[in-house]
């Protein structure tokens, strides 16, 4: 199953410059070590020294934030899009 | 023959480097905004001993009647800032609004009638534009609850730069009209500023533009900073004891403490203790929910409230803003939409001055903070206002009774005026069908 990643700009360098990276994981977990496996250190600057997503990451799975799901176990299905945004200032 | 030094010539730049506030690493001044390595928020630092010596009071009361007095404080390095006259708005003294709250030290900020565009955005966007301007941008670009859209499109007019704004598509009909004027494109979003902003990142990845509250975002917050220092100025080069202001991402709340800290470290003023209490709205209160379950981290929400311009769900600096009620021993409270509506109406009646939503909640949250006994008659508090409510005006329409309508005939006229008394005696409130 294949899970299309949108990568912000900050973290394109481990990415070669991809803006998009195709990953695997039945969630966002496995998703997490699925786009560690294809862009090594690209989890040590989304998660904190216990594994858990830094607090200024924002993970999007279907435009729906996880916070409002469930977290790093909400589930995904092949052909989902998932984006990381860093949070951004008010307007 | 050798040119004297005129004053004319290109200022000092007194900022370095944009820091990651979270780990510290340090990067060139570039438009990026957040940190490659922790995804921090980036801020700007400065020299403060050069800042120390080359400015005084002497030296910013010299300068323009608009933020530009502050600029050394500001990063940019031009020495033609966009300067359409924002800032130096009236610091007032309240007595209606203090007796009616038992408060004998007052003070109002009125950001409502900022200029060009009547909120306190147009300070952010003149620091921002002026920097996206040096950085080579042409296109600027904002993800807005309308304020920000109104400003960075006036601005933008101004300085002859292409824009493009965001807006949510269920925004007041005022604002939107309030950005229309000036000719941007203006994309309006089906969803919620939350929803407005992650489609902003995306697009500012692709396009190159300088999003004013995204990869400018640094150098738009530092003009917050002028609200703490006009204050400061306005109160006799001395600090207030206490300060509400509203909050929505945080920001603006961060940057009138980091305003007051530089005006202390270089010496402008003395130092003392400021309490900061922030203002949210019930239907959008993540940031004082953190702060009252006391949490080190923000819960997002899914904005509900009549109070658009701070509807943020998802506050960037929110976490920071607790950590500023906290540590100097102020409060974050919020209020209900009816608080909110009442609020601006207090404002209006007892000051004379028409607030937005923003500023409702802010009344309400001091009113709310009087009555809990957190605020001592004795502290010299101030109100920030940051927006006008001739922009929000469906936010009201329903709750401020209707004109008196008769015929031209003085018999029609007293007939009402004896009406008008006989309501106010019965404390009269419209009752919505």
């Amino acid at each position: 199953m294949a899970v299309k990643v949108l990568i912000p700009t900050p973290l394109q360098k481990l990415t070669h410059d991809q803006a998009t990276v195709e990953c695997d994981g039945n969630n966002v977990s496995e998703l997490l070590e699925s786009l560690e496996q294809s862009c090594p250190g690209i989890k040590a600057r989304l998660c904190d020294d216990k594994g858990e997503l830094r607090r200024f990451v924002n993970f999007y799975v279907n435009n729906e934030d996880i916070r409002f799901l469930e977290g790093t176990k909400t589930p995904l299905q092949s052909g989902d899009e998932v984006s990381i945004i860093p949070a951004i200032a008010g307007g | 023959m050798t040119q004297a030094p005129s004053s004319t010539q290109a200022p000092t730049a007194t900022f370095k480097s944009l820091k990651c506030k979270e780990c510290g690493e340090e990067y060139e001044l570039k438009a990026a905004h957040v940190c490659e390595f922790c995804f921090g928020p980036l801020e700007v630092t400065y020299d403060y001993s050069l800042l120390k010596q080359i400015t005084s009071r002497d030296t910013i009361q010299a300068g323009p009647a608009s933020i530009w007095r502050y600029r050394s404080f500001l990063p940019v390095a031009s020495d033609d800032p966009i300067d359409v006259g924002t800032g130096m708005t009236p610091l007032l003294q309240s007595h209606r609004l203090a007796r009616r709250l038992g408060l004998k030290h007052l003070y109002i900020k009125n950001d409502a009638v900022n200029m060009p565009t009547l909120s306190f955005k147009d300070r952010v966007v003149s620091v921002a534009l002026t920097r996206a301007r040096e950085l080579g941008f042409s296109t600027v670009s904002c993800a807005s609850t309308g304020n920000l859209a109104n400003s960075t499109a006036a601005i933008a007019a101004r300085a002859g730069l292409d824009c493009c704004v965001f807006i949510p598509a269920d925004l007041e009909a005022g604002k939107v009209l309030g950005t229309l004027i000036y000719s941007p494109t203006v994309i309006a979003v089906e969803g919620n500023y939350d929803q407005v902003n992650r489609l902003c990142s995306e697009v500012a990845n692709t396009h190159g533009w300088g999003f004013v509250n995204i990869n400018l975002r640094p150098y738009y917050s530092e003009g917050s900073k002028t609200l703490g220092y006009e204050v400061a100025e306005q109160l006799g080069w001395e600090l207030p004891d206490h300060i509400v202001a509203p909050l929505a991402s945080g920001s603006l709340f961060t940057k009138i403490y980091k305003g007051f800290q530089e005006f202390i470290q270089v010496g402008l003023v003395d130092e003392k203790p400021v309490r900061f209490s922030g203002a949210q709205a019930d239907g959008c209160s993540p940031i004082a929910e953190a702060y009252r379950e006391n949490r080190d981290f923000i819960s997002p929400v899914k904005p509900n409230t009549i109070a658009k311009s701070i509807a943020i769900g998802n506050p960037a600096d929110g976490i920071y803003a607790v950590d500023i009620a906290r540590k100097t021993n102020g409060t974050i409270e919020s209020v209900s939409d009816a608080e909110i509506i009442a609020g601006m109406k207090l404002l209006a009646e007892t000051e004379g001055i028409f607030t937005e939503t923003a500023g409702g909640t802010t009344v309400a949250v001091l009113q709310k903070l009087v009555e809990a006994g957190k605020i001592d008659p004795e502290e010299k508090t101030v109100i920030y206002i940051t927006g006008n409510g001739l922009k929000t005006q469906e936010a009201v329409q329903g709750y401020i009774g209707e004109p008196l309508t008769i015929d031209a005939k003085l018999d029609s006229f007293e007939r009402a005026l004896e009406r008008s008394h006989t309501l106010d005696r019965l404390e009269w409130q419209p009752v919505l069908v």
